[in-house]
């Protein structure tokens, strides 16, 4: 039964993200929306592989998830014009970038660790925000754009034709999300929940604890580093506040809006999140407020999440 | 050059207090309730716009004696309605209801006082360099120094020398022991809330004496405060100390020899400390 209704969510995901263009301008919205909903998402989705998963508390995503942006952005800028390329790019950076300070965090536990990742987090904003020569300081990378991708039989004008785009990051999305469902079903995947559920037994099973959350972590920021560049993308524009801990905070929110003990929770809370704040940003003025008692209230009355309290409610 | 890298130093060492009195603040709350304090910088700002509503009626020494205390009834009260629902939960909710309280009052805040920067009037003999050869010893900014010194000392004098301190310090040690002994708990963390965020109010106070008003003033320093934290060792509030007159000395240093780097000492000195010493300089093995 449980599985059953397991395939019965995937299909629903599947069928509402392949049609969102469609259907999205005929409830009122754009399609800009439905693409950003899928970027944030997968940063969302890339984040809980290590919070929900490994049960490690990172407060500092923004950085890798900016670092990926960044380097997109800049390759197109001043390297090369070519979007696939400049996403491998901004990827790798974000990544070498995560897998170059996890060995420093890998020890640390708890608060600890979100602290650290918090402060480091804010290096990588720092370098942003004052390298302005080349990064453009506080306001922003532009006067660059995404460029239409060559697929040798056919051209894809992801620059001008936004269902292009949509399907493009639609197309990375499900890419990046098939690989992190294979991960976690395979026994690394049982390794790192092994590891939330009982780290000191994992540890006397043999299991190398701290190697294991090196690699959630490097996999976790591969992951969101694809997403801030896919986000560049979309923006044709990258600001530091991409990598402000603001950010991290709300990758963070997200994850546990829509339910961090499962696979789909984040893109629902990336949905949510992402639809109320366009919406809360046009309407009010004081939308920090709005968006600070969103956080107060799930913590306070939501701490399980959308799908947590269905799944509870199946269950009873 | 050495007016230059004294100037610096002594820069860094003002800087360095301000990041220890956040800290110490950040660091008694940790310590006894679990909690990072995300909006800790929020408070720091409702401190100093609170001293600038204020002096109109009381002046700037009213302001400085009064502003403090009404932060810290208001961090009383929010302990009472929200974080205390947070204690035993996965320190997950903790950050992120306090997050949401940072953002709540930055738009407060701004909300109120508007969004302009504001000038804080400080007394004028207070504002003069004290001798002309170190044009940069302004009276306020040795006074900043002196006060700080004050407020530190009082506080490891609280919680050396009266009952509320011990139990602080025992419940930062063993708080199910403490409750055993017949200490109301809830009291004992409530008025420690209290204590860390008039801490925050202080320094809200002082700073805006030196950086004027802004919404978002506690933003630039509530980072530097948690490395103050990491440096200094998590559970240890002298090493809180120590680690925010280090990163400050350090980033005043380096900012003579390399002006841009001297954000990104203070990010090599915990990277450092990580290294070597992952418990921080004066933390307790196997604690966090």
């Amino acid at each position: 039964m449980d599985r059953l209704n397991a395939r019965a969510g995937d299909i629903a995901v599947w069928l509402l993200l392949l049609t969102a263009p469609f259907w999205l301008p005929r409830v009122g919205s754009y399609v800009e929306l439905g693409t950003h909903v899928v970027i944030i998402a997968l940063a969302a989705m890339a984040l809980n592989v290590l919070l929900g998963y490994t049960g490690v508390l990172s407060f500092g995503h923004a950085a890798y998830f900016g670092l990926g942006a960044y380097g997109t952005a800049l390759t197109i800028k001043y390297i090369y014009p070519s979007t696939p390329l400049a996403l491998l790019a901004g990827i790798a950076i974000g990544t070498i970038a995560a897998a170059a300070i996890g060995p420093l965090i890998a020890r640390l536990r708890g608060v600890y660790f979100a602290m650290c990742t918090i402060a480091f987090g804010q290096v990588f904003y720092y370098i942003a925000f004052q390298w302005s020569s080349v990064t453009g300081g506080d306001d922003g990378l532009t006067a660059w754009h995404r460029m239409p991708i060559d697929l040798g039989f056919a051209e894809l004008d992801i620059l001008n034709d936004n269902k292009a785009f949509y399907y493009a990051a639609l197309a990375v999305f499900a890419a990046c999300t098939a690989a992190m469902a294979f991960l976690l079903r395979s026994p690394f995947g049982r390794t790192l929940l092994a590891i939330r559920e009982n780290e000191r037994r994992a540890r006397f099973l043999g299991i190398p604890v701290d190697r294991h959350i090196w690699m959630s972590w490097v996999i976790s920021c591969f992951f969101v580093s694809v997403a801030g560049g896919l986000f560049a993308l979309l923006n044709d524009f990258v600001d530091p506040r991409a990598l402000r801990w603001d950010q991290s905070g709300e990758f963070v929110i997200m994850a546990v809006l829509g339910g961090m003990r499962s696979f789909w929770g984040p893109l629902i809370g990336a949905a949510v999140f992402v639809v109320l704040q366009d919406y809360l940003s046009s309407a009010t003025e004081n939308w920090m407020s709005f968006i600070g008692l969103v956080f107060v209230l799930v913590v306070l009355f939501f701490p399980r999440g959308v799908l947590g309290l269905i799944r509870r409610r199946l269950a009873s | 050059m050495t007016q230059l890298v004294l100037f610096n130093i002594f820069n860094g060492l003002i800087i360095g207090a301000f990041y220890a009195l956040m800290a110490l603040g950040l660091s008694l709350i940790l310590n006894l309730s679990g909690v990072i304090n995300f909006a800790h910088g929020g408070f720091l700002a409702i401190g100093g716009y609170l001293a600038f509503t204020l002096m109109p009626y009381v002046g700037f020494w009213g302001a400085l004696l009064v502003s403090p205390f009404l932060v810290a009834l208001i961090g009383i009260a929010v302990e009472r309605v929200l974080i205390r629902r947070l204690y035993g939960r996965d320190p997950l909710y903790g950050l992120l209801l306090t997050f949401g309280l940072a953002f709540i009052i930055e738009d407060g805040t701004r909300f109120i006082w508007g969004a302009q920067s504001l000038p804080y009037q400080i007394p004028a003999w207070l504002n003069s360099p004290l001798s002309s050869e170190f044009f940069f010893l302004t009276g306020y900014r040795v006074f900043m120094v002196v006060l700080v010194a004050v407020a530190v000392l009082v506080l490891f004098l609280i919680l050396n020398r009266t009952r509320l301190g011990l139990r602080i310090r025992a419940g930062t040690l063993d708080l199910e022991t403490v409750s055993v002994l017949g200490v109301n708990v809830r009291v004992l963390r409530n008025l420690n809330f209290g204590l860390g965020i008039y801490l925050a109010g202080l320094a809200g106070v002082l700073a805006v004496g030196m950086l004027g008003l802004h919404p978002n003033i506690g933003d630039n320093l509530i980072m530097p405060s948690f490395i103050a934290i990491i440096v200094g060792g998590l559970g240890s509030l002298p090493g809180t100390l120590l680690g925010g007159l280090l990163i400050g000395v350090a980033s005043g240093v380096t900012s003579v020899f390399f002006p841009s780097a001297s954000e990104a000492v203070i990010y090599v000195m915990m990277a450092a400390v990580l290294i070597v010493r992952p418990r921080g300089l004066l933390g307790e093995e196997g604690r966090f």
